[in-house]
């Protein structure tokens, strides 16, 4: 019916557009772009089942294997509750590239001030929290009081905070067999989730703590952003931060508090951290910071603020967790972990860019 | 007649800039008073210290007859003004209902409120739909739909509706139709009298003659820091206002 088609041309995009909502027709692209723009967690998820078939593929279905789940799954928790974190200041259109500095000066805190200084451990532990809490209210208040861009703190706090690391630490490691005999209680998320005296497994995998603390936290996240007032005011900070003020939402102060969770979060990964790799290593995590924002970025989560869901770096975590151990088991170069991070990285952007031109 | 919101000897300076010069404002219940001026006359100024987002350095400001200090755009709202910005103060990526309970959002009643800190999502998609649809908005379908797939006519009439759910005693509308088509201004000319029929009283600040002598019951002229006079629509025309405001002619005796 030609009729019928020049009348769907002629009918987008109306000119002047009338008070009375209409539907504008749309053609399937553009059905897709707003789809997307109203689910934006369809996207992570998506990649995250293509790079599931993808390696599945190449390995012959290795990649599905006990052994498999465990190594992606122990990767993915630390990274993973980062990048929980990374979100929170992503989503108010901030960045933090000392996220990973944080959670390994907050674990060496932990570990020193109970091995070297004697310490209960759950007060050790309380130390660790207040290492990450501060360091976080400090990029916080360089934000909001001072107003520095985010991306120039944080890169400043990542170099300041690994300095204090490795001056304090001497680059010295403490042992795992140190940690057992005087702090097991840091070490509590590296062992296996037994229940009824049943060890929990995933297809096989024996799991960890540190996996459940990460489920945890995405949950926790995931409510406190859909279901409370705060939530709210972090989505409308990150959009428009005046607009946010002018109908009264408190910019500053909800700005300042994301940082100090963020630093909070960073210091229970790094609870998590000594679990998974059994000592106190100050070189360890090095990439963190960037393998967090990879995770957001891949997530959904848009760089400019207000935009994504936080089970989307969920989703984003567990893509680089599979790319990572589908290349190893495939047998290549480890390097081609960081070229396939880079490319999604780059092309989850590109199609945020795209959804997001939805709005002009 | 109390005045619902008045002014008395208001003075704002920036450096050597005199923004307000002993100004003075009232605003009687019921009525929607415009404000003009020319650029730079100062009018922004004077609504800002209404609002709350500007301090005045001297004079006073009276809430239905009693001394009140706003010293924050949310101790405005505490006290019933709403104001709705020329920028609509709007989050885009957020939904309607979102933006409609910004920075005063309802919780769930109960243990998952007070502990658990829940938003109550239904009762404020209802409430928001309520509000809609008794501004006859109810075009708009869907409560949950992100602010930035709505026209500017449809924003600027979610923005009111915000500030008639919520404003109490006085709204203040900065420009409602400056960025609109001449369809989307007339609906929102309609949606502003459907408020005041509701006992509202509206300061309205534009530039638009036409819809100024459309809707307004009394204009405040405001030049070089300060009232010049108050005119009725009725008795004058655009061209006279246009003419007090630059100075081109004398005003009436006040």
């Amino acid at each position: 019916m030609p009729s019928d088609i020049t009348h769907a041309t002629a009918a987008r995009p109306p000119a002047d557009p009338p008070p009375e909502f209409e539907q504008p027709n749309r053609s399937v692209l553009q059905k897709v772009q707003h789809v997307l723009h109203n689910h934006p967690a369809i996207v992570p998820v998506l990649i995250f089942a293509l790079s599931l078939l993808i390696f599945a593929a190449l390995t012959d279905g290795r990649n599905l294997s006990g052994l498999a789940i465990k190594i992606t799954l122990e990767q993915v928790s630390i990274v993973g509750i980062l990048a929980a974190a990374q979100t929170l200041v992503i989503l108010t259109a901030g960045i933090d590239l000392s996220i990973g500095a944080v959670m390994v000066l907050s674990y060496v805190a932990m570990g020193h001030l109970a091995v070297t200084y004697g310490v209960p451990s759950p007060l050790a532990v309380l130390g660790g929290f207040a290492t990450g809490g501060i360091l976080g209210m400090i990029s916080g208040l360089l934000v909001t009081r001072v107003k520095l861009p985010p991306f120039i703190v944080t890169l400043g706090m990542w170099q300041i905070v690994l300095a204090t690391v490795y001056l304090y630490t001497g680059s010295q490691s403490i042992r795992s067999q140190t940690l057992d005999a005087e702090a097991p209680l840091l070490k509590v998320f590296g062992e296996r989730v037994v229940i009824g005296g049943y060890p929990v497994t995933i297809l096989g995998a024996p799991v960890i703590w540190a996996v459940v603390l990460m489920v945890a936290v995405f949950a926790v996240l995931a409510y406190v952003m859909t279901q409370t007032a705060w939530g709210r005011h972090v989505y409308a900070v990150g959009d428009d931060k005046e607009a946010a003020e002018l109908a009264g939402v408190r910019a500053d102060a909800t700005l300042l508090s994301v940082y100090v969770v963020a630093g909070l979060i960073a210091a229970l990964a790094s609870w998590a951290a000594i679990g998974r790799v059994g000592s106190i290593s100050p070189s360890s995590f090095f990439e963190a910071n960037l393998d967090s924002i990879a995770a957001v970025v891949i997530g959904g989560t848009s760089l400019f603020g207000g935009r994504g869901t936080i089970l989307g770096s969920l989703f984003g975590a567990l893509t680089v967790g599979v790319f990572a151990t589908g290349l190893k088991l495939a047998g290549a170069d480890p390097q081609w972990v960081l070229f396939a991070s880079g490319c999604l990285i780059i092309l989850a952007v590109a199609l945020d860019q795209w959804i997001r031109r939805i709005s002009s | 007649m109390t005045p619902v919101l008045a002014a008395k000897g208001l003075t704002k300076r920036y450096g050597r800039v005199t923004a307000l010069d002993r100004c003075d404002f009232d605003l009687r219940p019921g009525e929607i008073l415009a404000v003009i001026g020319d650029n730079g006359a100062g009018k922004s100024t004077l609504i800002k210290a209404l609002s709350g987002a500007v301090q005045p350095d001297g004079g006073e400001i009276h809430l239905n007859g009693e001394k009140v200090v706003i010293p924050t755009p949310l101790a405005a709202r505490g006290h019933g003004i709403e104001t709705v910005y020329q920028t609509l103060a709007m989050s885009p990526a957020l939904s309607i209902a979102d933006n409609m309970f910004m920075g005063r959002e309802l919780r769930k009643p109960g243990i998952m409120g007070k502990v658990f800190r829940k938003l109550d999502h239904a009762r404020m998609e209802r409430i928001a739909r309520d509000k809609l649809s008794d501004l006859g908005l109810a075009t708009i379908q869907n409560i949950s739909q992100a602010v930035e797939t709505l026209s500017g006519g449809q924003r600027q009439g979610v923005a009111v509706a915000r500030a008639a759910a919520f404003g109490s005693q006085v709204i203040i509308l900065d420009e409602p139709t400056a960025a609109l088509g001449v369809k989307e201004s007339r609906k929102v000319l309609e949606l502003i009298q459907d408020v005041r029929a509701r006992g509202i009283p509206i300061i309205l600040i534009s530039h638009n003659m036409p819809h100024v002598f459309e809707v307004a019951d009394r204009i405040h002229i405001h030049r070089l820091g300060r009232r010049l006079c108050v005119i009725d629509p009725k008795d004058y025309t655009m061209s006279d206002a246009v003419a007090f405001m630059t100075g081109a002619k004398e005003p009436p005796a006040a």
